[in-house]
């Protein structure tokens, strides 16, 4: 009788079934959670920064991050929001600073005390995007509010972002600077010209190239859209459509995990010479898309905002 | 882990590396007394009122026109299903005797593994040290002509060797007792011949058969005693000889003749 | 149809070139989808053989609320995860947000119910078939699970791939909880609904192709082993 029991053969799929889940699951087990905060994706640690869909999306990140992880081995995590939103995780400690734009929010931000040391970083501009066709009639005018006005009075499609983003702001304070309040329009008859989708910048594009519909976007994300069909600039150059960034850091005492120094490291090189520089070297079509302003103190571009 | 403890001892696990089916030397669990056994499905009565004893000794055979409630009978002395009323006295406490008694049925589940694991399986939940599980299942393998087929798939076997694995699975466990449910019904006659042989051998090894059929020739082949079931009750108990040459009531003298008993 | 034709045609080259940014992606989608079938299974697979052969009070409502379960919205299980892994949240302390072991609990959390219910409908037939057998043998409930789901295992390699198919064509609880931050936690779908964003949908929808042609390559992979081993085992 033989006495040596071999490794059944219907254990074998299972055991292999089971090695290749394992080994899939390995990274994210054998490390501990306190090793796993310190990603080592590159041989130095690593922030995690909450910005916007348009630094994002218009590729501007893809251009200094790396940049500024070759000179300080930092890697810098983004995670891109509506500023709203950017904001919302950074209050709750989930990011150590964020690049965002919209200058009362910031400031509510930091009066509230979770964050500090707001500094101006760079503008961009904000363009009125709309169909060749132009229902409305705006292309040229050189006053924003008043060719917002006249979308509303010819009940022209018009999408806006409805997700709390710089740009929603930014496209809000236009309607209030001629008087006008779409949100309660849209409960009137008629009021379906205005279709606040709740989404980014890019689906937002995507809606008014399907829809031949008027939008406000920041000039970056525009530049680097793809699917535009008929959509074109229709307004632009009103100083009210400028669009400053900042950037800011968590509060360390308030969330006290925050990698306070390598998101100051970052900070520091946004507003410093180099990083002003790759700021302004980063073009779309031999076009410049962010300006950079980190002369300029943070609290001046309240004003237009407002 | 004092259960399995005790049911690795009633295993006698600690016998030589051979390992030969420990056959109990005396019986424990018998005699098995039961008393106005009843059971009943749905609203339907199918058994009303069992009296019965089984003692140790050759194989008892159940026997008994369809629908005669041997199966029940099996089902209900083995512990699968809850009596409606009565008596089920083992000479033992009942989880004692239910750790020394088997059970094979009419179509014998095949677990979806090798006929070896097949055996191995109730002999690693009745706590039998791992290291002796495949040593013991082989023997009771050869046992029945199987060894052979030992790591094949036990679902691919034919229906007489399905049988016969069934019959070494339970008998591997070494119990005191093995319920038979027409364990042949649904084999061809060489199938048959094999499954009675490995019976006898069972019964000769000394452990308790207690089997059903519907299968006079098969029960005068096999019987020390015979039960007599008619409509869910005990007619008539007698041993075999005596049952096929002078059965008492008429019932049983009719289905001896061959008659349709309703 | 140039759209079309477009996307294949980048597909293809993407495949063909083995551009390494996209093979990052590829990596990260499997290995998190994997991560998360695995720890779904641990709690989904033996839930759901116990409720094949248990039977207790409410075990339908159980049941009821399993299947409920399944349609359970991404958005809102990724929300739920954010609340809970977020720094001001209870397991703040592990600092898992926007990390891969975030996206893992996300998708393990979906597909969980996904498994558990559909291995009960698997297993549910083979107790039927077993229960009479395990407990002639002594085998109680507790004990009959295992056996259950090693006995089914070859069902349930097909309810491990219907949870990997759900688990790797999921974005939005990924979205929510990983961040899509890029060399991080970007994975296939958080890739097209970002190339999407950007209207840029021929390469959106030829990553889509990228994506189905992975998971047709897991399944066939998985079938194909699952044959053999059950030519051998059946």
């Amino acid at each position: 009788m033989t006495r040596t029991m071999p490794v059944p053969t219907r254990r074998r799929f299972a055991l292999r079934l089971l090695a290749a889940l394992a080994a899939a699951l390995a990274p994210f087990v054998a490390t501990p959670p306190a090793a796993r905060a310190q990603p080592q994706r590159e041989a130095g640690s690593s922030i995690t920064l909450a910005s916007t869909t348009s630094t994002e999306q218009s590729g501007l990140f893809g251009h200094i991050l790396p940049l500024f992880t070759r000179q300080t081995g930092i890697a810098v995590r983004v995670v891109a929001l509506g500023t709203g939103q950017a904001l919302d995780v950074a209050r709750r400690g989930d990011a150590d600073a964020v690049l965002v734009h919209d200058a009362a929010a910031e400031q509510r931000f930091v009066a509230e005390g979770h964050g500090i040391d707001r500094r101006a970083v760079m503008y961009n501009d904000f363009v009125l995007i709309g169909p060749a066709a132009d229902p409305a009639g705006i292309a040229g005018m050189p006053d924003a509010a008043a060719a917002m006005r006249r979308i509303a009075q010819a009940r022209a499609l018009f999408i806006s972002r409805g997700d709390r983003s710089g740009t929603h702001t930014a496209e809000l304070a236009l309607w209030r600077a001629v008087g006008l309040d779409p949100a309660a329009a849209v409960r009137e008859a008629g009021g379906g010209w205005y279709r606040a989708i709740g989404q980014g910048m890019g689906p937002a594009l995507n809606a008014a190239a399907a829809q031949d519909a008027y939008v406000l976007s920041d000039r970056g994300t525009w530049l680097s859209f793809r699917n535009r069909r008929t959509l074109r600039v229709l307004v632009e150059g009103d100083p009210r459509l400028r669009n400053p960034y900042s950037v800011i850091l968590v509060n360390p005492a308030r969330h006290p995990h925050v990698r306070q120094a390598e998101a100051r490291a970052f900070a520091d090189w946004l507003v410093s010479p180099e990083g002003q520089r790759a700021i302004a070297d980063y073009r779309i079509g031999g076009e410049q898309l962010f300006f950079p302003d980190a002369a300029a103190p943070a609290s001046r571009s309240t004003a237009r905002a407002e | 882990m004092d259960g399995a403890a005790a049911a690795a001892r009633d295993l006698r696990p600690s016998q030589a590396a051979g390992i030969p089916a420990e056959v109990p030397l005396r019986s424990t669990i018998l005699p098995l007394r039961v008393e106005g056994l009843r059971y009943a499905a749905g609203g339907h009565a199918i058994l009303h009122g069992v009296d019965l004893e089984i003692a140790a000794g050759p194989p008892t055979l159940v026997v008994g026109p369809n629908g005669a409630g041997k199966s029940v009978l099996l089902r209900l002395l083995h512990g699968l299903l809850t009596p409606a009323g009565g008596r089920i006295a083992w000479a033992v406490p009942f989880d004692q005797a239910r750790r020394r008694q088997a059970m094979v049925f009419q179509r014998p589940v095949m677990l979806r593994r090798s006929a070896l694991a097949n055996v191995v399986y109730p002999l690693a939940l009745a706590g039998l040290p791992r290291a002796g599980r495949a040593a013991r299942a082989r023997e009771a393998l050869a046992r029945v002509g199987l060894l052979h087929l030992a790591e094949r798939p036990a679902r691919q076997l034919s229906g007489g060797e399905q049988q016969r694995l069934a019959l070494a699975r339970a008998w591997a466990l070494a119990p005191e007792l093995i319920f038979l449910d027409e364990p042949t019904a649904n084999l061809d006659p060489a199938a048959t011949r094999a499954v009675e042989a490995i019976v006898q051998d069972i019964a000769a090894a000394g452990t308790k058969v207690v089997m059903t059929s519907h299968d006079l020739a098969q029960a005068r082949r096999l019987a020390g005693d015979i039960v007599f079931l008619h409509r869910g009750r005990v007619i008539e108990h007698a041993p075999a000889a005596r049952f096929f040459a002078a059965p008492r009531a008429p019932e049983a003298a009719a289905f001896l003749r061959g008659e349709l008993l309703a | 149809m140039e759209d079309f034709d477009a996307a294949f045609a980048i597909a293809i080259g993407m495949i063909g070139s083995a551009d390494p940014a996209l093979l990052e992606i590829v990596v990260l989608s499997l290995k998190v989808s994997a991560a998360a079938v695995l720890l779904a299974a641990l709690v989904g697979l033996p839930l759901g053989a116990l409720l094949a052969v248990a039977r207790f009070p409410g075990r339908r409502a159980v049941v009821v609320a399993l299947n409920a379960l399944m349609g359970l919205p991404p958005v809102v299980a990724g929300l739920a995860i954010y609340l809970l892994l977020s720094r001001s949240g209870p397991l703040g302390e592990l600092g898992l947000l926007f990390t891969p072991g975030a996206m893992v609990l996300a998708q393990a959390v979906l597909i969980a119910p996904i498994l558990a219910a559909l291995a009960r409908q698997v297993l549910e037939g083979l107790w039927e078939e077993y229960a009479e057998q395990l407990r002639s043998f002594g085998a109680g409930p507790w004990r009959a699970v295992p056996s259950l789901l090693f006995d089914g295992r070859f069902a349930l390699s097909t309810v491990l791939l219907a949870g990997f198919g759900r688990a790797s064509a999921e974005v939005g609880a990924v979205m929510i909880v990983g961040g899509n931050i890029e060399g991080f936690t970007r994975v296939m779908t958080t890739a097209i609904a970002l190339e999407t964003s950007k209207g840029n949908l021929p390469l959106a929808l030829a990553l889509g192709v990228v994506l189905m042609a992975i998971v047709l390559t897991v399944n066939a992979a998985v079938q194909v082993l699952r044959d053999a081993a059950a030519r051998r085992a059946a």
